[in-house]
Parts: structure tokens; sequence; C-alpha cells
């Protein structure tokens, strides 16, 4: 029995060997990258990609800039489906169910299976491996991962004679902040708002998930099969998002995010939620002294982590496999997520990387990039289910359908868990 | 001089064009008829044969009912605006007055932009509290508009966007119709004694209706056909107040993933469009033939 163990054992390492002799043969990959921040990705990506490519001569990679998340997504699925899948990509952490239904990634747990490589995949932040997971396997590596944060102007909280170093931490706190921060002009008309929640699309869905969370609920669960639209939870959130308007403190009616760092910037909002992958824009272009601290909650910190995650597709040799994986080790190493860290605002997704000096002199530059870091303690994983884009939408109906006065929060949200339920019960 | 062209040689020159009607029009509707009647298949559902499934699925569709509202109005807004529209502004151009060019042109001008970046500009343009139209209402006095955010205003948004861009477009073929007005029939209004109100509305007017006609089916075709600034500005939001039918097709297609509901709404469209075709064709051959 041992001899038979020990000789699979041999086996298997002769097989490894062979497959580390193979991975010095050539490759080329292509590698689809979405960009869905203001920052100067590109350049980043292409950079990083380049020096991958010139300390590995015999193989080659192509990457690709494919638009913005969903429409990367869709590029590669379609690309997939035709047979030709890019080998590795940056997609949503939350389309690994999307994708797995379709049949098109490897389980990156699979190929990389060497004591080494465990702990390796070990080494990412547990939080941000969370939605990587299915079943036991690891489908995905953390790469452009980022929680939301409150941003908020400290020039403004001192014109209000608040404390710029203490921001609020409840949702009472900053109802009573926001008015104190909230200014008019002589016609009635708000010239600066208290604060600003994006409750549009998909953005305001991602938001709405860390009011929830903060309630000590989820949205959805690592099943994949789960949406808990309508809970006590999710209609406190809703109703504290209707209560921000009423008492005046947030602009009625629907908030878009893509215009809610220039509103910011611009003094329109003396606090703002946004993505820690806005900090590098912020810290561009912010004429005022600003800080950031975690999202207030209802019951206790919480918030949503989100943000894109690396794939490597199936339809590719195994050559092509180890380079894929090789690069994936080679871009998240400590100094290259340092860099894209620092270069984004993105969250380092390794305690090794923040180790390095260059993340120690940016946290001291830019103190504010630890606090999405610590914040990562209460954070949960985003909405993700099988049909995401068909589940998501019910969600993103309610909430808009709420906050543009068009239904009341319990009918709306009973609505979604029904429309909701009718998708995932096929699942079941 | 009128030789016979080879029969082979026809031939060729006959497939290549019908190869490429059907790879591209025939084939993919009849694909999209086919897939309509099937579910949405995957690694962990097979597929399977569901007749009519979608269709009542289509007819159960609140979000459906709320996208064809949509259409209808922002058809029915989009296309009467833009061609008076253009109208109006062919006829200032016309006319002889001063910087006649430079109007040409910044009339022209959205037509020749793309509607990305026509939507880019007027998301900017609409948004609250910095955008520019909050900028113009401030100087009144009065508090911003959330022109995008909130359900009453998205679509008047987004079909303010559409005349914009497409009026400058008609305008060229009104321009060119009305430089076609023989002078003599003017001419010989005046000695009657007619206005100018009275020769636009019983000279004028009347010549441009084969204009009329070709304009207005362009409009009613592109106001199904562009949805780019919708993508781009609202997502069909909130609460789908904005989506247009082809919208909510790649929506459901392309972002959802269901390939099978998304042919049977274009099935749906196709057969609709088809009828408009028939109606307007039925317009055309009627009162257009009278030049």
């Amino acid at each position: 029995m041992t001899i038979m163990t020990k000789l699979a054992g041999s086996c298997c390492t002769a097989a490894m060997f062979s497959l580390a002799a193979t991975s010095l043969s050539a490759a080329d990959l292509e590698f689809y990258f979405p960009v869905g921040v203001n920052a100067p990705a590109v350049e980043t990506i292409q950079a990083l990609t380049d020096e991958w490519a010139a300390q590995n001569p015999q193989h080659s990679v192509k990457a690709v800039y494919a638009g913005n998340y969903e429409e990367t997504t869709t590029k590669a699925l379609t690309a997939a489906n035709a047979g030709q899948p890019p080998q590795v990509a940056v997609l949503l952490s939350i389309d690994l169910f999307t994708l797995i239904e379709e049949d098109v990634i490897v389980a990156i747990s699979d190929i990389a299976n060497t004591p080494e490589d465990k702990e390796w995949i070990d080494g990412f932040y547990d939080g941000f491996m969370k939605d990587a997971e299915f079943e036991g396997k690891t489908y995905a590596i953390p790469f452009q991962r980022s929680t939301p944060v409150y941003y908020y102007n400290k020039d403004a909280f001192r014109a209000a004679g608040l404390d710029p170093e203490t921001p609020p931490k409840t949702w009472d706190e900053m109802i009573e902040m926001g008015k104190k921060l909230t200014i008019k002009d002589d016609n009635g008309n708000v010239t600066q708002w208290g604060t600003r929640i994006p409750t549009l699309g998909l953005g305001g869905a991602w938001l709405f998930g860390g009011l929830v969370v903060s309630k000590g609920d989820v949205l959805t669960t690592e099943t994949g099969i789960e949406a808990r639209i309508d809970t006590p939870a999710t209609k406190a959130s809703l109703e504290f998002l209707l209560d921000l308007s009423k008492e005046g403190v947030m602009a009625p009616g629907g908030i878009s995010w893509g215009d809610t760092p220039k509103a910011f910037l611009e003094g329109q909002t003396a606090s703002m939620w946004t993505s820690t992958g806005n900090l590098a824009f912020v810290e561009e272009n912010a004429t005022f002294d600003w800080g950031v601290g975690f999202l207030p909650g209802g019951d206790g910190p919480g918030a949503p982590i989100g943000g894109g995650n690396f794939y490597i597709f199936q339809d590719t040799t195994d050559e092509e496999r180890e380079a894929a994986l090789d690069f994936i080790k080679f871009m998240t190493s400590p100094a290259n997520a340092a860099k894209w860290s620092i270069a984004t605002g993105y969250v380092a997704p390794r305690p090794d990387a923040w180790e390095t000096p260059e993340m120690k002199a940016y946290a001291e530059r830019l103190p504010q990039a630890l606090v999405a870091l610590d914040q990562l303690d209460y954070a949960e994983r985003e909405f993700a289910t099988f049909q995401r884009a068909k589940v998501t939408q019910y969600l993103v109906d309610a909430i808009e359908s709420v906050v543009t006065g068009n239904a009341e929060p319990a009918a709306a949200l009973k609505a979604a868990q029904e429309g909701a339920d009718d998708v995932l019960d096929d699942y079941k | 001089m009128n030789k016979r062209l080879p029969f082979g040689l026809a031939m060729i020159m006959l497939v290549a064009p019908c190869l490429l009607l059907v790879a591209f029009t025939h084939y993919p509707a009849l694909r999209a008829l086919l897939n309509s009647f099937w579910n949405n298949a995957s690694s962990r559902r097979p597929s399977k044969f569901v007749g009519v499934e979608n269709y009542q699925t289509l007819l159960e569709d609140d979000r459906l009912v709320q996208v064809m509202l949509n259409s209808t109005f922002y058809a029915l807004g989009t296309i009467p605006l833009a061609i008076g529209l253009a109208i109006g502004m062919a006829l200032l151009v016309n006319a002889k007055l001063p910087g006649t060019s430079l109007m040409r042109l910044s009339f022209f001008m959205p037509t020749m932009l793309p509607m990305i970046a026509v939507a880019n500009i007027w998301l900017f343009f609409y948004a609250p509290g910095i955008g520019l139209a909050s900028q113009i209402l401030g100087l009144f006095g009065l508090p911003p508009i959330n022109f995008l955010g909130s359900t009453e205003t998205s679509l008047i948004s987004m079909m303010f966007v559409a005349v914009w861009k497409e009026a400058g477009l008609f305008m060229i073929f009104y321009l060119a119709a009305l430089q076609a007005v023989p002078e003599n029939l003017k001419d010989a209004a005046r000695l009657e004694g007619a206005g100018p109100v009275r020769i636009f509305f019983n000279i004028v007017l009347p010549l441009l209706r084969p204009t009329t006609i070709f304009v207005a089916v362009n409009a009613l075709i592109n106001a199904f056909r562009l949805v780019d600034h919708v993508i781009v500005m609202t997502r069909g939001g909130p609460n789908n107040s904005s989506a247009l039918l082809l919208y909510y097709i790649y929506e459901v297609t392309f972002s959802q993933r269901d390939f099978a509901y998304g042919a049977t709404l274009t099935v749906l469209m196709v057969c609709l469009l088809g009828v408009l075709a028939a109606v307007q064709y039925w317009v055309l051959n009627r009162k257009a033939h009278y030049q």
C-alpha cells in the first residue's frame, strides 16, 4: 500500500517535473482586462505585462483592453463560446457563477497544486478569497479588489464646526452631521449636500450591499442560489436611504455612480460613498483637505467587497495554463501588487505587498489607503448568484423605484424577491 | 452595345450579394426565430424545446410593457420634433442671411459626432449641480433638476439628445429639397398677393412632402436602432424609465445572457419593424408619386 502510494507520489512528482519542463516551452497568451476606475490603469497594466514578457522571452503575451467590466466579460464569453478564449482575463469577482455555468474557466487550484502554490494561494486576504471559491475549489486570484469607503471634505467639516478627524460612524450620526454640512443659498437651493450615496444601477446595488452588511445580514451566500432581497436588513437599508433625502441631507431622486467623484471634487457634496478605486483620482484633483473613513453603519461597520479577479480559461493547452499561472503570480507578486495599488487605489490583495518599502511609503503619504484595508474585516462578498445579471436587475429595480419615489420599500423588495426566486428556483 | 452578360459571370455577381444578405440578414433572423422556441441552455441546464413558453414569458413581462411604452413615446416624441426642427433650420440657412455657412456647419455638427461622444457630452450637461443645465437654472435661481436620476425626466432627456443629434442630418435633406423648389411658383404666388406664410404652407410644404416621408422613415428606423446614448447615460434606468426596445434586447441577450428570450424579443422587434415598414411603403406609394 505504502509502496503504491509512494510510487503514485513519485509519479506525480515526475509528472510535475515534466510539467515544469514543458512550461519552458513557448505559450502565446492573450490577456483581457477591463478598466473600472478613473486612473491610468491601462498604462500600468501594459508596463507590467511588458515586464513579464521581457522576463519570459520564451512566451509572448498580448494585453487587450476590453472596455469596462461588463464589456470585458461579454467579450471573453463570446470569444470562449467561439472557441478562441483569452487564456487569462481579469473579470468581475461576481461573474464567478456565470463563468462556471458557461463552463469556460478552469479551477486555478487544479493547476496550482504544489505545496508552494497552495501557500501562495493562502497568502491572499481571506476577505478577497470568499468569492473566488466554489464547491471547495479556488477559481480565481484576487487582483483589482476594492471596497467602498466614506470620503469626506475636512474643510467642509471645519466650516460646519465638526471635528475633521472624526467622520460619522453610524447612520444616525450621518444624518445629524449631514444636516450641519448641508448649505443653502439665498434662494433656498442647496449648494452643498451633506452626503452622496449613489443609488442607481449596479454601483447603487453594490453600496446597498454594504448597508445590508452593517445591519448584520448578507444579500447572497456562497451557494450562488440564494438571494436575500426581502429581509428586515434590506428594508431598514432602503428606509435609511429615503431618510437621508427626507431629512434634507442628500439630494432626492436617483444618484448616479459616475457623477459622484466629480460632485465631491466640485464641493457639491461634503462627503460621498465610492470605491477606493477612486483614491488616486481624488488625491490628484482635490483642492481641499480630505479624509476617508469606514462606511457609517446601521448596527456596526459593514461594507461590500468588489472588483476583479484573474481567471484562467478552458480550451487552453497545459503550457498555456502554466504560463498563465506564472503570469498571474507575477502580476500579484508583492512588488507588482504594490505598484498596481499605488497607481489606482485598489487594495493590494496580499499582506506581503503591504510590507514592501514602496507600499509603506505610500501608506505614509496617503494614510487614507489603509482605511479600506482595515475595513476588510467587516466586509462581505458582493451580490453574486447564478444568472447574476438577471437576478441583480430585480434588486436594482427595487432600489431605483424606491429612491425615485415610485414604490414603497416593502412592496418593492417583495416583488424583487419573487422575481429573483423565480430565476433561482431552476438551480435548487 | 447591349452585350449579353455571360451566364456564369452573372451568377457570380448575384451570388456575392445574396450570400451576404443570407449570412447577415436572413440566417440570423431565421436562427432567432428557431432559438425563440428553445430554452436558454448552459452546462447546468440541458437544452430543451420549450415551444411557445418564451412567448408566454413575453406576454407576462412587466418590464417589456414599460419598454414598449417608452419606445412608443420616444418615437412619437422625437420624430415630429426632429422633422419640425429640421425644416426650421433648413429655412433659416436657406434664407440669404449673413453667416449662413457658419450656421449650416453648426447645425450639422452634432450629426458628425459619434453618438457615444454626444452621450458623454450630454452626460456632463445633465449632471445635477455641476452640469451646464444646472448652472443655467442656477442663474435664474432655480433648483437643479436631476435629469437622468428621476423617472419623470430620464426618457425626455434621452429624446432631447436624439433630436439634437438627428435634426442636423434631416436639415441637409430639407435644404436640398428647398433649393429644388422652383422660384417661378413662388413668384407667381407673390404676384397673386400671397404672404411668406401662405407661400410656405401652400407651396413649399407640399413640395417637401416626398422628403418628409423619406426623413420620417429614417427617423423611425433610428428611433429603434440608436440606443448608444441610453447605454452610456442611463443604462435604461432609473427603474427602466429610459429603457428602449433594442436596449432591452441588448441587456437580456448580452448582459443577462438569456439568448432564448433575447431571440424572442428580437422576433418581436423584427415583426414590429416589418409592419411599420409595410405601412410606410404603402403611404409612400400612395403619396409620393405626384412630382
